[in-house]
């Protein structure tokens, strides 16, 4: 530690501290604007200017590291002369357009003019203007407000991996710009309209639509993502007007994804249900919620009297706990065990082998601390963009070794020490590789179960998958560590991949093997909270999969739009066409729930109570942000009325609270978390190794703007992603296999449906592997990972 | 008296060649240096006894500079040179460059075994091609010869040379913003420290010298640091290129004796033209405060002489004014350099230098106002010693100087809207 005197006041700082941290630690205020504790110092703005002993020039604060004995003056003459000198130099090519800049109110230019500005200005040439960029349809530009400090520059380099944005042209020439028509495509961009000090780069979908003390504060969780970000929604007049982050060091740090900032534009949108609807002769008629609930009673009681197990609920891994919970709980009191939230999962043999609710398996700040990593079948970014920060972060700053198994080579915009690009099917055999090299490199072949060590005689192991285990045990690429903390995470899609059960086995059985920690990076906000909740089928009953193959009599869908969440969205749609009767509790309208008889408007997550747990076991409760749009109510409410009126016991509850109480058996929630969680398996599931199939695969991924309702419905992020409009992406091989060249027209078909989509040259899909995202036009094809038949159309 | 170190093959037909260098003892030095395997604290002594100071204008004490190089390094260590003379009135590097190149090579390779250094640039500004081509040329007879490369004379001393050729912004010419260069990022000025020494090119230990302070260094290892000391003066050892311009008869580069009075290096270069009277003197580029006739003519050539007549040597980039000059649209020219230059990264230089170019500019468009010259003094203040780098200060010492030496000039401009000394 360092004595250090500031303001004639003594502190104690860390060696390698700057002067702008000890004053940060003791609440000393120096004016900055360049500098951000997340970011590298660029010490360009020359604001944090002060005054140190022995020093002839004034120094930046934010660059100076601190030495034993220092003397600083923030407040001194000279420190306050060149504060003060800077500040005009800023202001005198600014436009001081407050009147009309978004910023304005939450600006830090004009917070720190109004202490260090002067009254009238000595500049009387003409000003500066820059042309205005266009970088996309989430961050506005207005240039000529830009002090060129470079946060976010620094920004999209360092936390978003690619240096979209630059400081081009000398002096007073200089400017922020993007690559030559390009737009800022990052998906945690939305960042850079917090971190820039001056109205140049406001939020497109918010600006000039309320002043920022106009906006009602609230807190809350991302809901998009099972990250479990805080977030802050601001409202005026009732309505979620944008959504900002709240810091939290060990989840979000201060940033949130574009997905989580921009999607409130889907709450908004003309598509919400507001009141109750009943479908009368194929006309949907507005209801009231009184006759809308009996109407629903009366028609899953009818069901539910000849068999409970003819009705199917379906839950969104994006609901709350309680809203899984209380279905479940209906669902029991009908004598029906067919409950899920895992929509798209397509592998359920692990059903009952599994000793609690699968997790992480570690902290969200440990994956950033971590040596050596293998990510199986994960698109990082789209699924979980700032867990891909985390780890771009442990590889750029702690030289960590990340190693990928997936069909798809998306760039994760950090350097990856071994990737295997695979089939489907072949990342199966990937992991046995590895896990063969792993049991000799451990000398522990013993451990694993017969029936796999003999499977594993026959497996050759590669030069890369021999290079991953070694990389895991310590014996990396440049060095070798004795103890690694190493990583073992299978993301989403291998949790969609047809064979997710072997997946899991084996990767299980790779971390036990080398130590690692293994983990499932969950998908949606609350995968692990619903499941913590039991909002799963019971021992024998049907699961998300198979209550769709069997098709049943009734539905109830919990904020579920059938096409685009399910797996096989053809499957689900017929499902839904042939039941007698579907229930949907939904905040919007929606083409694919036309084949509900009822549509009960639920509230989402910003108008609700509710509780979601994220990947790491957090179990965090939020608040109703605004009010619930017109006659739209809380789910659990509903659920609670509509057990009620069913006549079922245990459905008093007077709030969500009561709801979550019992959820945990008004245990600490914390605890039961503590004694819930658990990633391993009762006993190794059987692993066979299948000839590869020579059909077409198709990879079904979800995009990064179609993972939920609301996102869907989020305008701003439709016209941001590339890759939400239909498309047949295949590599060149397959290309010139099929006769193929990009734009072409071909029918992509799945169990007997059939869509026009163009051609894309992508050849990061794997070979004899199709990438059909989900997205509207796409959304009635078959099974994410089923075989796919390609041919050009006329 | 003139041309004993740099321009020593001056007098020689075809001097820049390596045939020609040779024949004066070229490249022997090296040869002893490094099969003799002379310790390099040895040759750092010889540096710092010759009094060796940076000729790229801060005139750090070389020898000094090359101690601060950790000696001890796991990985490359890289050595720099500085050719990217950009200032206005300064063109002694690349009359080095094309016609004693050998000399230069010679002492980079010298340098290099001194501090280790594996690879070495030289960073050569934009505007000059043909003097490029010259010292690739230079470089690639260096090879054939054997004095560059793996393994040279036998021992296990390797070092590799290469030329980089910039693109003429006067801010590479500051080391880190020329390091960023060589990296290929855009040339902007680092945050010091942490100094080259231990963080330059790709972040490994580099060291940066003027193309005149290594050109320097086989001279003073031939002969012996004192031998340099000697030709000039305390503190200011060696001789030193004057790149005079302006209203000389003959201007050019004369490389003299440190100490020179002024007196002796104007007549050097054939004294005022057209037999006008001297008016001011920018002694060391534009950088450099300007002198009035008066106080110049009395000075001495050298770091301490300059510097007590109130100005200083800079690069030793002479530009001479006669009495036909107006020195408020000399302003403005110099001004309009600066602002032109600045690389734009930190606050007080980006909008400072345009605030003041402005100013001048309005002055000189007739629309001035008295109170402007004080507005010029204080910006100019508000620039210096807040910046990233030098830059900011260069800019405001030209203003400050000016204002200070001929206030009456600038008074009457902007009462007449005119200038008093053209008239216009």
């Amino acid at each position: 530690m360092l004595k250090i005197e500031i303001d004639g006041q003594a502190v104690e700082v860390e060696h390698g501290s700057t002067i702008i941290d000890a004053a940060d630690k003791i609440g000393v205020a120096i004016p900055r604007f360049c500098y951000h504790k997340k970011l590298s110092v660029a010490a360009n703005c020359r604001m944090c200017l002060v005054q140190v002993e022995k020093f002839n020039k004034p120094l930046p604060a934010c660059a100076t590291p601190v030495s034993e004995g220092m003397k600083i003056f923030t407040r001194s003459k000279s420190a306050i002369e060149a504060q003060k000198s800077v500040m005009e130099f800023l202001l005198i090519n600014h436009p001081l357009d407050c009147p009309i800049c978004d910023q304005g109110g939450e600006c830090e230019l004009q917070d720190i003019a109004v202490g260090y500005g002067s009254v009238k200005s000595r500049y009387t040439e003409e000003k500066r203007v820059v042309l205005n960029k266009n970088i996309g349809p989430l961050v506005s530009t207005d240039m000529t407000r830009c002090i060129q400090c470079t946060r976010c520059v620094r920004f999209l380099k360092e936390i978003g991996g690619m240096m979209e944005l630059g400081l081009v042209g000398r002096g007073e020439h200089a400017e922020i710009t993007a690559y030559v028509d390009k737009s800022v495509e990052s998906e945690l961009s939305g960042n850079i309209i917090d971190l820039c000090p001056v109205g140049a780069l406001t939020s497109k979908p918010f600006r000039y639509s309320a002043r920022s003390w106009e906006l009602t504060r609230r807190p809350s969780i991302a809901a998009h993502d099972a990250l479990g970000s805080q977030i802050e929604v601001q409202v005026k007049n009732n309505r979620v007007m944008r959504v900002l982050p709240r810091e939290k060091e060990s989840i979000n740090e201060c940033w949130i994804s574009d997905r989580d900032r921009f999607s409130y534009e889907g709450l908004n949108s003309t598509e919400r249900l507001t009141v109750p609807m009943i479908k009368q002769n194929g006309e949907w008629k507005e209801a009231d919620w009184k006759s809308a609930l009996e109407y629903v009673a009366n028609r899953l009681k009818v069901v539910a009297e000849k068999d409970g197990n003819d009705i199917g609920f379906l839950v969104a891994p994006t609901s709350t706990m309680e809203e899984g919970y209380l279905t479940k709980k209906l669902a029991r009191g009908l004598k029906s065990g067919n409950v899920d939230h895992r929509l798209r999962r397509g592998d359920f043999r692990l059903d009952g082998h599994f000793q609690g609710t699968p997790w992480m398996g570690c902290n969200i700040p440990d994956l950033q601390e971590m040596d050596r990593v293998l990510v199986i079948g994960s698109n990082l970014r789209n699924e979980h963009p700032l867990l891909a920060h985390r780890l771009r972060h442990a590889v750029k700053m702690n030289a960590a070794e990340v190693s990928i198994v997936s069909s798809l080579d998306d760039d994760p915009l950090m350097p990856v020490a071994f990737k295997e690009i695979c089939s489907p099917d072949g990342m199966i055999n990937e992991l046995l590789q590895i896990l063969k090299a792993m049991s000799s490199l451990q000398r522990l072949s013993l451990c694993l179960p017969p029936s796999l060590n003999k499977l594993l005689e026959g497996i050759e192991v590669s030069a890369n998958a021999d290079a991953i285990a070694h990389s895991l045990a310590g014996l990396g690429k440049d060095y070798d560590l004795v103890s690694p903390r190493s990583g073992v995470f299978l993301g989403n899609m291998a949790q969609h991949h047809p064979r997710y059960s072997e997946l899991y086995s084996l990767a299980e059985a790779i971390a036990s093997l080398c130590g690692a920690t293994f983990g499932v990076f969950s998908e949606s906000a609350n995968r692990v909270g619903l499941d913590l909740a039991r909002a799963l089928p019971s021992a024998g009953a049907l699961n998300a999969r198979t209550m769709l193959e069997q098709p049943r009599k009734a539905y109830m869908l919990v904020n579920v739009e059938p096409e685009f969440d399910c797996r096989n969205g053809k499957q689900a749609a017929d499902a839904m066409a042939q039941a007698d009767f579907v229930v949907a509790l939904t905040p919007f309208k929606s083409f694919a729930l036309n084949d509900a008889d009822v549509m009960l408007p639920v509230a989402p997550f910003t108008e609700t109570s509710g509780t979601f747990m994220s990947m790491e076991g957090r179990v965090q409760s939020f608040a109703a942000a605004v009010k619930p749009l017109g006659e739209c109510r809380p789910g659990w409410k509903v659920l609670r009325v509509l057990g009620n009126l069913l006549g079922l016991e245990g459905f008093d509850f007077d709030s969500s609270e009561a709801v979550k109480n019992e959820i945990f058996g008004g245990e600490k929630p914390s605890k039961v978390v503590w004694n819930k969680l658990n990633n391993n398996l009762r006993h190794l599931v059987e692993v066979d190794v299948k000839a590869t199939s020579t059909a077409l695969r198709r990879i079904g991924e979800i995009p990064l703007y179609q993972s939920d309702a609301i996102v869907r419905r989020s305008l701003p992020l439709q016209k941001a992603g590339q890759s939400s409009v239909g498309m047949a992406a295949m590599n060149s091989a397959l290309m010139q296999k099929l006769g193929l060249q990009e734009g072409d027209l071909v029918r992509v078909k799945q169990d007997a449906e059939a869509v026009k989509l163009p051609v894309r040259l992508d050849d990061r899909v794997y070979d004899n592997c199709v990438r059909v995202p989900v997205c509207a036009e796409t959304a009635r094809l078959g099974d994410l990972y089923g075989e796919i038949s390609v041919e050009k159309a006329s | 008296m003139a041309n004993e170190v740099c321009f020593r093959t001056l007098h020689l037909p075809n001097p820049g060649s390596l045939e020609t260098y040779r024949s004066i003892g070229g490249y022997e030095t090296l040869k002893r240096i490094v099969t003799e395997k002379v310790k390099a604290t040895e040759i750092i002594n010889q540096v710092k006894i010759s009094g060796l100071r940076g000729r790229g204008g801060a005139g750090f004490p070389t020898g000094l500079k090359w101690s601060f190089m950790p000696r001890y390094y796991d990985g490359t260590k890289y050595l720099v040179c500085n050719t990217d003379e950009g200032e206005p009135g300064t063109f002694k590097d690349r009359d080095i460059i094309r016609y004693n190149p050998h000399q230069l090579i010679e002492g980079m390779a010298i340098a290099a075994y001194t501090l280790g250094a594996r690879v070495g640039y030289n960073y050569i500004h934009g505007e000059i091609w043909e003097d490029y081509v010259f010292f690739e040329r230079a470089l690639d007879e260096a090879r054939a010869a054997g004095f560059l490369g793996e393994n040279l004379f036998g021992t296990n001393f390797s070092f590799d040379l290469y030329a980089h050729h910039g693109y003429g912004a006067y801010i590479c010419g500051e080391e880190t913003a020329l390091i960023e260069s060589i990296e290929g990022k855009k040339g902007q000025p680092r945050f010091k420290p942490p100094f080259p020494a231990s963080f330059g090119v790709y972040g490994k230990p580099t060291n940066v010298n003027n193309t005149e302070s290594y050109a320097s260094i086989p001279f003073i290892l031939q002969h012996g640091g004192q031998a340099f000391q000697d030709l000039g003066v305390a503190n200011s050892g060696g001789t030193k290129i004057f790149a005079v311009s302006g209203h000389v008869e003959k201007p050019g580069n004369y490389e003299v004796n440190m100490g020179i009075p002024f007196p002796e290096l104007l007549s050097l270069a054939g004294g005022i033209w057209k037999g006008r009277q001297l008016k001011a003197v920018i002694p060391g580029g534009p950088s450099t405060a300007v002198m009035p006739a008066a106080s110049i003519m009395g000075a001495t050539m050298d770091y301490d002489g300059l510097s007590k007549a109130g100005s200083s040597l800079g690069a030793g980039s002479v530009i001479i004014m006669d009495d036909s000059t107006c020195m408020v649209q000399t302003l403005k020219r110099l001004s309009y350099f600066f602002f032109e230059e600045s690389c734009g990264q930190c606050t007080p230089c980006r909008e400072g230098t345009g605030w003041l170019y402005r100013v001048v500019k309005r002055i000189v468009d007739g629309e001035g106002r008295m109170e402007d010259l004080d507005l010029l003094t204080d910006v100019s203040s508000n620039i210096s010693g807040r910046t990233i780098c030098a830059l900011g200060d260069a800019a405001a010492t030209p203003v400050l100087s000016f204002i200070k030496h001929f206030r009456p000039e600038f008074e009457y401009y902007i009462q007449h809207g005119r200038s008093m000394v053209t008239g216009k």
